[in-house]
């Protein structure tokens, strides 16, 4: 057996993180612990490498280590959200690392391992391989989530996540069992017609335990109680990447599932068409009625996982699903942009200890850091769906998506959700432009150039795909595609 | 699939079933029979040896947690050694490759809970006061 | 040969007792045995099947399941270990300091 050059090739992000992650490992405890800037230094160069080695799988694409993992302008498209996310996240949490006087080797080891956690689930054909990367991006996040070891809160977040994150994993387990034995293999692709009604009963049922184990992971109603209390907890820039990348990487493989086993898509179809709903509803209700501004914006996150549940329940609707693939897509790279950004300026607005993440602590931020309240303002509508912002093109491609498939209810609902969604995203805005600021002064902190780039790359990307968004959802269509 | 196959298993019932019955009636017929006197020295966990100091039941050291925890992770992930050597001569010198990569990975975690100090257990424990 | 549906019986079985103490247990170590329990009854799925099919690639799996449980079960022996330091207690209902 020679040395599987193409092969390496086609996994060529993974192994930048991979090695990268390890070479600040080593470093870490070298390194004294005063000049540990260098490690997110070398983290934040190595999750740009693996954003630019993205170039390789997409040079060679096809499958890899005969049939474990694949590159296609799909995974590619997944790969560019994770790392870029990754990238965002380890710039945009250096200040905060120093602030809270936190490990920063550890910290970007381990956003670095999740990362190509995420990108292994991305390419994932195997479901041992999806397997693989849901724990990897998993594992580490459990520990990313209770990193502030000292704060209690941190700590309960990250049992929570913890416990209801293997629970999940148990579920998506037993139902690749039952995957395994109906089919006699645990490869997607190579699913062979079923041969009798017992075997397609046991498909069924693992398809329904892997769905409740993947609503887990994504936070989707029924199954997102855990999301705001873990969202909460865990540190802001944690928080960031967690409703982010891992919510990216498990839509996408996701969506590989449901475009592979097409097979059991009427089943399919209700419990997302079913979970889509709830999400939306009991994302923008709770929302409604929150103080903090961050346990609001988890709330926001699992009615935003309703909304791509909606474009996922489209292409599970009809035969030509690429409509509702590219949506879905389209969505998770905007709705990546604008969450990373709000909770990046949550972790900075919040001062030492995160203690002021109420919304009536954001009262008057508009006069004291005029930057970031514009950038916040620019991110919460976004979210809301507004114009010439990436969000609102999100939207419509979701929205367009479920009215070609004839999913007239759904896509109502989806417009009533926005109009629910808009008064909790302008109260915030409102906050902070038009009420006086509280009696104790809030200091108003420098925001490092580190975070102001962060916040420079999310806010222009914001508004340049919103202006310009024929590129990328030409790609995503693209990826649609190449999936079948 | 029918009592057929189970019927190759009666034996095993049947051993077990005596096996169950004897120790069940040894236990029964020192109890009737044989008499009791005890004593302090005889409740001791050990008749002989070492004064017993202190309850069993104490809390012990987190020490010993984090080197189980080590330990279970190393122990573990030796099982991929067991495959790899079954076929090792098959996979020749990519094999050989990919396996010292493997242990490379592993011994980078070593070599991390290493200068961590994980591995010390004369450590003090080191609890830093932070202003919370 | 023992039938295969008998296996999966008890796999069944085992998982559902692991998700009922799952939301029944008030004890951390008890809910992280619960899970423990869930995956050793995928376990046992598996190689049911892989047996059952003639296939190895179930045992694989298996392989692969025990190693992450192993390090799920490091990760998470750690986090409750922090969770017992700071609040002295190992009770979820006490552990509630994130709901308003």
């Amino acid at each position: 057996m020679s040395l599987p050059l193409q092969d390496l090739c086609r996994v060529a992000p993974e192994i930048v993180l991979c090695a990268f992650a390890m070479l600040v490992m080593l470093l870490a405890p070298i390194v004294p612990r005063a000049r540990h800037g260098i490690l997110s230094t070398i983290s934040v160069l190595g999750a740009g490498i693996a954003l630019a080695a993205t170039r390789f799988p997409a040079m060679y694409p096809g499958a890899a280590y005969s049939g474990l993992f694949r590159a296609d302008a799909f995974s590619l498209f997944v790969h560019w959200i994770v790392c870029g996310a990754a990238f965002l996240v380890i710039l945009g949490s250096t200040s905060y690392l120093q602030r809270e006087d936190l490990d920063a080797g550890e910290f970007c080891a381990l956003i670095l391992l999740a990362t190509a956690g995420m990108g292994i689930m991305a390419g994932a054909q195997e479901l041992l391989t999806a397997f693989i990367g849901l724990e990897m991006s998993s594992i580490a996040s459990y520990i990313l989530a209770s990193y502030k070891r000292d704060a209690p809160r941190s700590n309960e977040a990250g049992m929570k996540y913890f416990l209801l994150g293997s629970f999940a994993t148990a579920f998506f387990l037993y139902g690749i069992a039952l995957f395994f034995g109906a089919s006699g293999s645990t490869r997607l692709d190579m699913m062979t017609p079923l041969a009798n009604d017992s075997a397609r009963t046991l498909l069924k049922m693992g398809l329904g335990f892997i769905f409740v184990g993947l609503a887990f992971k994504v936070a989707a109603a029924p199954f997102h109680l855990w999301a705001p209390d873990v969202y909460e907890g865990a540190p802001a820039p944690v928080t960031a990447l967690l409703s982010t990348g891992p919510k990216a990487a498990t839509f996408a493989l996701a969506l590989r599932i449901l475009a592979d086993v097409g097979a059991a898509s009427p089943l399919w179809f209700w419990a997302l068409w079913v979970a889509a709903v709830l999400s939306m509803f009991a994302g923008n209700l709770a929302a409604l009625v929150q103080t903090s501004l961050k346990r609001m914006l988890a709330y926001s996150s699992v009615a935003h996982a309703g909304y791509i549940l909606v474009a996922l329940a489209t292409a599970a609707a009809t035969d030509h699903a690429e409509a509702g693939i590219a949506a879905a897509l389209f969505y998770l790279v905007g709705y990546a942009l604008v969450q990373l950004g709000a909770f990046l300026i949550v972790a900075q607005l919040g001062g030492p200890g995160e203690r002021h993440v109420e919304i009536e602590d954001f009262a008057g931020v508009a006069r004291r850091q005029p930057a970031m309240a514009a950038c916040l303002s620019l991110f919460l509508l976004s979210l809301l769906g507004l114009p010439v912002t990436v969000g609102f093109l999100g939207k419509f491609y979701v929205f367009n998506a479920a009215l070609e498939s004839n999913l007239i209810w759904l896509a109502i609902l989806l417009g009533l959700n926005s109009v629910i969604a808009a008064y909790y995203y302008l109260r915030v805005i409102v906050a902070m432009y038009m009420l006086r600021e509280p009696e104790q002064e809030i200091a108003a902190e420098p925001v490092p150039w580190t975070l102001s780039l962060v916040l420079w790359i999310a806010s222009m990307g914001t508004v340049y795909i919103g202006l310009f968004p024929a590129r990328v959802i030409g790609f995503a269509a693209k990826a649609a595609l190449n999936m079948r | 699939m029918t009592g057929n196959d189970l019927q190759s298993y009666a034996p095993l019932l049947l051993h077990l079933t005596l096996a169950m019955a004897l120790s069940g009636v040894l236990v029964l017929l020192s109890s009737l029979v044989g008499w009791r006197r005890p004593s302090t020295t005889k409740s001791q966990p050990y008749e002989c040896g070492i004064t017993p100091t202190g309850d069993a039941r104490e809390p012990f050291s987190v020490k010993f947690y984090l080197v189980a925890m080590v330990f279970i992770l190393f122990d573990v992930e030796a099982i991929f050694l067991y495959p790899w050597a079954y076929i090792f001569r098959e996979l020749r010198w990519f094999g050989f490759v990919e396996m010292i990569l493997y242990i490379g990975i592993l011994l980078v975690g070593y070599f991390y809970l290493w200068k961590k100090g994980a591995l010390d257990w004369n450590r003090p424990a080191v609890r830093r006061d932070r202003a919370s | 040969m023992v039938p295969i549906s008998y296996y999966l019986a008890l796999s069944a079985v085992l998982f559902g007792l692991g998700v009922v103490a799952f939301i029944f247990k008030r004890n951390i170590i008890t809910i992280f045995m619960a899970i423990e329990l869930m995956l050793n009854a995928v376990n046992l799925a598996f190689v049911a099947f892989s047996r059952a099919l003639g296939q190895l690639q179930g045992q694989v799996f298996v392989f692969f399941v025990i190693v992450v449980a192993a390090a799920e079960a490091a990760v998470g022996l750690a986090i409750i270990i922090v969770i017992a330091r700071n609040r002295g207690t190992l009770n979820v209902e006490r552990v509630d300091s994130l709901k308003h």
